[in-house]
């Protein structure tokens, strides 16, 4: 088992190098930084255009162009930025405060689906389950920038009643703040509580619709007849033998769910000031920064490889049936 | 080993008064969108301890519902009224921590399929376990110890090892045996068996039965076995009760309702069901058309409209159970029992006076002798082997499935072959090669002289034409978007018929099957499964062939309706002169349609021959051993019969044993001495000539009767 999870890894690394080698030749090949430069007023000297040329390898073809990148990247640094700034000091800080962000609102999300969608399959057409499902279509028909908006209004009416800003849902955290690390954790709470509710209930209402359909496939399944028939009530039969089998086709789900939607909240991120890896990408093209675009692709493509590598290993703890000898 | 401090009480250690089980007028319904289904209408029996209770009925009888509501395992939506009494105290009411304190404790249920019956993501042992564990302080280790102790005790080889695999690791029947093993656990005192054996191979069925019995004698519990065949019952019950629309219709005594049913849908019953023990022609009793809808029943018996002895005064009233004259426990829902009674024939030869059934005659063609008839499909030593491969990217081969592994026969006009043998042996295989018509890996298949390995896509195209097929499950062979016309009139579009003459012959082909030409524009779903097999056939017969291949056609009916599709099937082959090869795995089917029989294993034809010669003098272990696991319906002769049981399961076609294959199995080879074992391992029995049209494949073979 071990080796054959090794041997997976061995192949993402291959698949990893093709999409961010595909990711930069497309950016390079259309992005075009000195005519941005050309148009500022007053135009910059040729001289220093030229400098510039030399700096962003634009003298090169592009497949050199990608291998002196990567050679840099084997070695740690991805690069610097059009506006010569190293990507590598960024690239830590930016991973942080996506992952900080998203890993909360995941968690939450999937813990949560999964309990709204056990119940409403459990009781499948009475009022729980109609509400569950009306409360998930709503939120999956919400934008997400509407249901950011629609938070931030909330929170200010919490702050308002209140009195105090409870809830902050502008940045990661307040400038210039200054305490030791207890009162520098909460601060960050206050910050995080409202963009992890804006990714929280759409995966709520994502996951539970899936989780309700395969924990239906298994209310009717003989296996759990049989464990009622040893004895066990059906509470106990439901969440030892049901559910435990109905999560195996939701593993997928949640490893998938988690690597896309680290770049994927681009817009949560926006909206409520985060300066993540969504942002960054959004930053990069309107820039025409080659690097930053092939290392935010190159970051998104570790995170689905590692993401299908997380579900290989999820299914085969969870389902004797596909383990591998 | 030794035994753990868990053990079975002895039955004597026992003080129980009364039945273990009383149930008394018990209604369940169910709401459905056209209304409620009335499942279970007044239903009351008992079960004393030790007993075996029979239930037998179709399917929507209310059997299973019935014993669902013992468990208290229907769902929520099930309304249910009347009294359910387990040892004196009422079941209906309690809540499910009460009634989860009986279940598993002192009743238990064995399932039919055994497939999905076990959590698949738990070790069987854990499962075992956990049914002590939910029951009794004990430690984990003493459960697991017990667990191994009870998978050893319903035979399942190498406890210790075996306890530690998950259910997809275990065969159908070894699943069984870890669910029976579950249900005595903890020694309970009434064990429900619903269909516990309907998912088997008859091999395989009898281990079942016989270790149902062993936990019988082990836990002392009254059994309630629920069924559709009578013959699975005959042996093993006490009494039996008959079902039919949510009621009991017949109950009493075994040995009194087979031989003196008392109710014409028993009678009924008795009568469709082929018999493995009667050389002569028999007739069997279709019952016609289908059990009512439990959502609309009408006044009156709601078997009126099937029965053959109906009089007005039947539908006035639904006639009570009524004890049969000169019998205390025997008891029979029919106004004219008296009348039934009147009559002199026994059992199922009554059923034959009552309903009028008649033995189809032979084809005109059947009176030429075999040799001098055409050949319409041969087999010369047929072989198809599948690859075993491993790896993902790189595909490397490390085995070979030898799933048919040379097998010769051939069908004369007119005539039917049985291929008989257990799941896996490769009947199916051998059918797909028969139909695929391509050249075979080794050997040859001809169709009515032109061999397969021969002809190009043109003829063979053509040749389809003379060979057509009926499918096992007539709900998934029809296409639910076509109307019945289309699907019938399909075989002939394809091989170019004018619409004219596909629409003079739809309806032509209709009449043949006895359906009416009048729903032809219906849709599938709109029939019931006797009738969509009537279809199939009426399809496979659109393009006049000569030989139909029929993959277990009647398996997946009820019995009653079993019955018309067989005496369908002998009337066309009498009217047209077909020749069939009949695949099916129930050899009381076999013997009645069929003309010759073969029999596989493990690929191979092991003995085949005329039908009567090889049921009445099988000369091969494997075939004496498949005579001797089923059973017949009749308590008298069933409880006389000696049993084979084999040991174990089919071995597997990618690693068959060494010289005859069924050695790893055979009794007769385990009680040879060594010199002759020898030969068994080492050198492959040829199929040899044992008497006129009758081949077997063994070094020692002898005749052993076991019917």
């Amino acid at each position: 088992m071990a080796g054959f999870l090794l041997r997976r890894l061995v192949n993402y690394v291959v698949l990893a190098l093709v999409a961010t080698f595909l990711a930069f030749t497309l950016a390079s090949a259309t992005f075009d930084p000195i005519g941005v430069l050309q148009q500022r007023n007053p135009p910059p000297p040729a001289a220093s255009i030229e400098a510039k040329k030399r700096d962003l390898h634009l003298d090169q073809p592009i497949p050199q162009r990608f291998v002196t990148w990567m050679g840099g990247v084997v070695q740690g640094d991805f690069g610097r930025t059009i506006t010569d700034r190293p990507i590598t000091d960024e690239l830590g800080r930016r991973i942080g405060v996506s992952l900080r962000l998203f890993l909360l609102g995941i968690t939450i999300g999937i813990l949560f689906g999964v309990l709204l969608g056990v119940v409403s399959a459990i009781r499948q057409y009475k009022f729980s389950d109609y509400f569950a499902t009306l409360f998930s279509f709503i939120l999956l028909s919400t934008p997400v920038f509407v249901l950011g908006t629609l938070l931030k209004m909330g929170a200010q009416g919490i702050n308002d009643s209140i009195g105090t800003n409870v809830l902050i849902f502008v940045g990661e955290t307040t400038p210039g703040f200054q305490g030791n690390w207890f009162e520098h954790l909460g601060d960050r709470l206050q910050h995080l509580i409202v963009p992890t509710l804006a990714i929280a209930l759409g995966q709520i209402a994502y996951y539970s619709r899936y989780q309700r359909s395969s924990m239906l496939d298994v209310l009717g399944s003989d296996f759990l007849r049989t464990a009622q028939a040893k004895g066990l009530t059906r509470r106990k039969a439901l969440f030892k033998h049901g559910l435990r089998t109905a999560l195996i086709p939701m593993a997928t789900l949640f490893a998938f769910g988690f690597g896309l939607l680290v770049v994927g909240g681009t817009f949560t991120e926006r909206i409520f000031g985060w300066f993540g890896m969504g942002d960054w990408l959004v930053t990069g093209i309107s820039a025409q920064d080659t690097n930053i675009t092939a290392t935010v692709t190159l970051f998104v493509a570790v995170c689905v490889l590692f993401s299908g590598w997380l579900a290989d290993v999820l299914y085969a703890a969870l389902d004797p049936r596909i383990r591998v000898n | 080993m030794t035994t753990s401090e868990l053990q079975f009480d002895t039955p004597s250690d026992r003080v129980v008064e009364g039945p273990v089980l009383q149930v008394e007028d018990l209604h369940v319904s169910f709401p459905s969108e056209s209304g409620r289904v009335q499942a279970v209408r007044g239903l009351s029996y008992h079960v004393a301890p030790g007993e075996v209770l029979g239930i037998v009925g179709e399917s929507g009888s209310g059997k299973s519902v019935s014993s669902l509501a013992v468990m208290g395992l229907l769902p929520s939506s099930a309304r249910i009224t009347g009294s359910i009494k387990f040892q004196g105290r009422e079941l209906i009411g309690q809540n499910d921590a009460e009634l989860s304190k009986i279940r598993g404790r002192r009743i238990s249920m064995v399932f039919q399929d055994p497939l999905s019956a076990l959590t698949p993501v738990f070790t069987v042992g854990d499962q075992i376990a956990e049914a002590i564990l939910v029951h009794r302080k004990v430690s984990k280790q003493a459960a697991a110890k017990r667990a191994v102790e009870l998978l050893d005790l319903v035979g399942i080889p190498n406890a210790a090892e075996r306890a530690k695999a998950f259910p997809h690791e275990f065969s159908g029947g070894m699943r069984q045996r870890a669910v029976i093993a579950m249900a005595i656990a903890n020694d309970p005192d009434l064990i429900i068996a619903d269909e516990p054996t309907t998912a088997l191979d008859v091999t395989v069925q009898a281990q079942v039965l016989q270790l149902l019995e062993t936990a019988q004698e082990v836990t002392g519990a009254g059994i309630v076995i629920i069924t559709h065949d009578l013959g699975v019952v005959a042996g093993f019950a006490d009494r039996l009760m008959v079902m039919y629309a949510g009621r009991a219709v017949e109950k009493g005594k075994v040995d009194e309702i087979y031989q003196q049913p008392r109710m014409p849908y028993t009678l009924g019953l008795l009568g469709s069901i082929p018999r493995l023990d009667v050389s002569e022609k028999q007739a069997l009793v279709p019952i016609k058309g289908q059990p009512p809808s439990l959502t609309d029943l009408p006044d009156g018996c709601p078997f009126a409209p099937r029965c053959p002895m109906v009089v007005d005064a039947c539908h006035t009233a639904e006639p009570p159970l009524m004890d049969v004259d000169g019998s205390v426990e025997h008891a029979a829902a029919c106004i004219r029992t008296n009348e039934i009674a009147a009559t002199d024939a026994e059992g199922a030869e009554a059923a034959v006076e009552i309903f009028g059934a008649e033995v189809a005659g032979e084809p005109e063609v059947a009176k030429i002798p075999r040799e001098q008839r055409e050949v319409v499909l041969g087999l010369d030593n047929l072989v198809k082997e599948y690859p075993v491969n491993k790896g993902v990217v790189f595909k490397r081969r490390v085995g070979t499935v030898h799933a048919v592994a040379g097998i010769s026969f051939d069908i004369r006009e007119g005539e039917t072959l049985g291929l008989v043998g257990e799941s896996g042996c490769g009947k199916t295989t051998t059918l797909m090669e028969i139909l695929n018509l391509q050249k075979p890996m080794g050997g040859e298949i001809s169709v009515l002289g032109t061999k397969s390995s021969e002809v190009d896509a043109k003829r063979r195209f053509a040749i389809r034409r003379d060979m057509s097929v009926v499918f096992q499950d007539p709900m998934a062979s029809l296409d639910p978007r076509l109307t019945i016309h289309d699907c019938i009139a399909e075989p002939m579009q394809v091989h170019g018929y004018s619409k004219d003459e596909i629409n003079r012959r739809v309806p032509e082909l209709m009449r043949l099957v006895g359906l009416r030409p009048e729903q032809l524009s219906r849709y599938p779903g709109e029939f019931s499964g006797g009738q969509r097999q009537r279809i199939g056939i009426a399809r496979a017969l659109a393009l006049e062939p000569k030989l139909v291949v029929l993959d277990e056609p009647v398996s997946a009916l009820d019995v009653s309706i079993q019955a018309g599709v067989i005496n369908l099937l002998e009337e066309l082959k009498s009217k047209l002169g077909l020749a069939y090869l009949f695949v099916a795995h129930d050899l009381s089917v076999v013997r009645h349609i069929a003309d010759r029989v073969a029999v596989m294993y493990l690929g191979k034809i092991i003995e085949i021959g005329e039908v009567n010669s090889v049921f009445e003098a099988p000369r091969h272990p494997y075939t004496q051993a498949l005579l001797s696991a089923i059973p017949i319906p009749d308590p008298v002769k069933e409880r006389q019969r000696e049993r084979i049981i084999l040991t174990g399961d089919l071995p597997s076609p990618a690693n068959p044993p060494s010289g005859c294959r069924f050695r790893t199995r055979c009794f007769l080879h385990a009680s040879l001495p060594p010199e002759k074992q020898r030969q068994c391992i080492e050198v492959e029995p040829p199929r040899e000539v044992q008497a006129e049209d009758h081949e077997a494949a063994c070094h020692f073979a002898q005749i052993r009767q076991v019917l």
